[in-house]
């Protein structure tokens, strides 16, 4: 489906579902897991991953063929891929297309890298990040997942 | 904690200290003593200041005799002791655990420390206990032991972070410094961090000395600990070329940290720090119940 050509990379159109382009280099596959589509999935999906991006520099790419995806997904998106764009396609047409956010506060999404933090017991309690300067901070104990980390490691 | 909540409380704990209360502020009121983790200083402390603000305590006991035990969460336990007293203290082995118990909970909790985290009654005392001797302006406090797992001295340095121009000397074996998220939130506040090897290299520079214990379990290897503790010793030797009117804090309990010759100098304020636990939960609880 994909095919290089002298000045780039053409990926064929879908008719129905979601393109989520501009995603950071490499991070491709960490939305598909976001997205749980993994290995022996019967979705039919379009990765490419480090393209040449019309903003300059490389991209990763996701279609997904009949699938819209919820605000929770989005928002995991946002975390490993703060520049991504999401296009909804209906009929071969971009129905809706937005940037990402990276929410103020992320809850129950990323899991505390601090093995004694209360968030990684059995009490009912989810996990609450909010985003720092140097990173992602715990709101319960303080822990921070910097930049340098890998934050798909953590969903 | 802002610096002026924090000034008020000391502010508050000078007078409890003076002598100035009735011993009726706290009448007709109960703390429950919720310790998951051994404790003799925080506790008993704890409980002395509500008992002399007339106020009553409930005590957990030990864990091993409640419901926790039948495996109830924390917020099950907190969400029911609420509604038995006016107010919590809570010491819990994992970090956050406070933060948890306040979200829950129908009445205030007291963070009476959180596994390596937080210790903020803690700190208050030993602002206390320097602000006796100084200001607490344009001074260098050496922090001295395990500064990656002792919670003493991480509350220690983000509230010192709020006074003027405090220098912090950190002066910790290979493994046992600040982790690097507190170095660098530290440095964002503006605090001067200078390490140091050996303690004889620091020594003369600082106002203040807060030791603190060393677990024998955070070193690779027996003589791994065995050598650092010989050779950070505080001793009445390496206090001969400290600064005149430094002082030397250590939340206690001691091991070996601080050699017992150390306690006849003037210089020794370790026990006093402790005695200033009450006046200082004096306050937060007056503050918290009243």
């Amino acid at each position: 489906m994909v095919r290089t050509i002298s000045d780039g990379i053409v990926i064929s159109p879908i008719k129905n579902g979601t393109v989520i382009d501009h995603i950071t280099p490499g991070e491709g596959l960490t939305v598909l897991r976001i997205l749980g589509i993994r290995d022996g999935t019967n979705v039919t999906v379009i990765v490419a991953s480090n393209v040449t991006s019309s903003r300059g520099g490389r991209k990763d790419m996701v279609k997904i063929e009949n699938r819209e995806l919820l605000k929770d997904e989005v928002d995991k998106i946002a975390l490993v891929a703060p520049d991504a764009t999401i296009s909804i396609i209906r009929n071969f047409k971009v129905s809706v297309k937005k940037p990402v956010e990276v929410p103020k506060q992320i809850i129950g999404v990323i899991k505390c890298p601090n093995p004694n933090c209360i968030t990684n017991t059995k009490e009912p309690v989810q996990s609450r990040f909010v985003v720092h300067p140097r990173g992602f901070r715990c709101q319960y104990c303080d822990s921070l997942i910097s930049c340098e980390m890998d934050i798909g490691d953590y969903i | 904690m802002e610096r002026e909540e924090i000034d008020k409380l000391l502010c508050s704990a000078a007078a409890f200290d003076r002598g100035n209360y009735t011993g009726r502020e706290l009448d007709g009121k109960l703390l429950a003593v919720l310790f998951f983790e051994p404790s003799t200083r925080t506790r008993m402390s704890f409980s002395s200041a509500m008992m002399r603000l007339g106020g009553k305590i409930l005590n957990l006991g030990s864990v091993e005799a409640t419901s926790i035990t039948k495996g109830e969460t924390l917020s099950d336990t907190i969400r029911v002791i609420s509604g038995y007293c006016d107010a919590i203290v809570l010491r819990h082995p994992k970090e956050g655990a406070a933060r948890l118990a306040s979200e829950v909970a129908s009445v205030p909790v007291i963070n009476g420390g959180d596994g390596a985290g937080q210790h903020p009654s803690q700190t208050l005392l030993d602002l206390f206990t320097i602000r006796e001797s100084m200001r607490i302006e344009n001074i260098d406090v050496g922090l001295q032991g395990d500064l990656r797992y002792g919670r003493t001295v991480h509350s220690l340095a983000f509230a010192l972070a709020k006074y003027n121009n405090v220098r912090i000397h950190t002066i910790a074996p290979d493994g046992l410094d600040f982790p690097r998220y507190i170095k660098e939130d530290l440095l964002d506040v503006g605090v001067e961090l200078i390490p140091h090897d050996k303690i004889e290299e620091a020594v003369c520079e600082l106002d203040v000395l807060y030791v603190t214990r060393l677990q024998r379990e955070r070193f690779p290897d027996p003589v791994a600990f065995a050598n650092y503790a010989s050779t950070y010793r505080i001793t009445p030797s390496l206090l001969e070329r400290a600064k005149p009117g430094m002082i030397v804090l250590h939340p206690l309990p001691r091991v070996d940290e601080i050699d017992p010759a150390v306690d006849a100098l003037p210089c020794a304020k370790y026990f006093e720090q402790a005695h200033n636990g009450v006046p200082i939960r004096m306050a937060m609880l007056n503050e918290v119940m009243n």
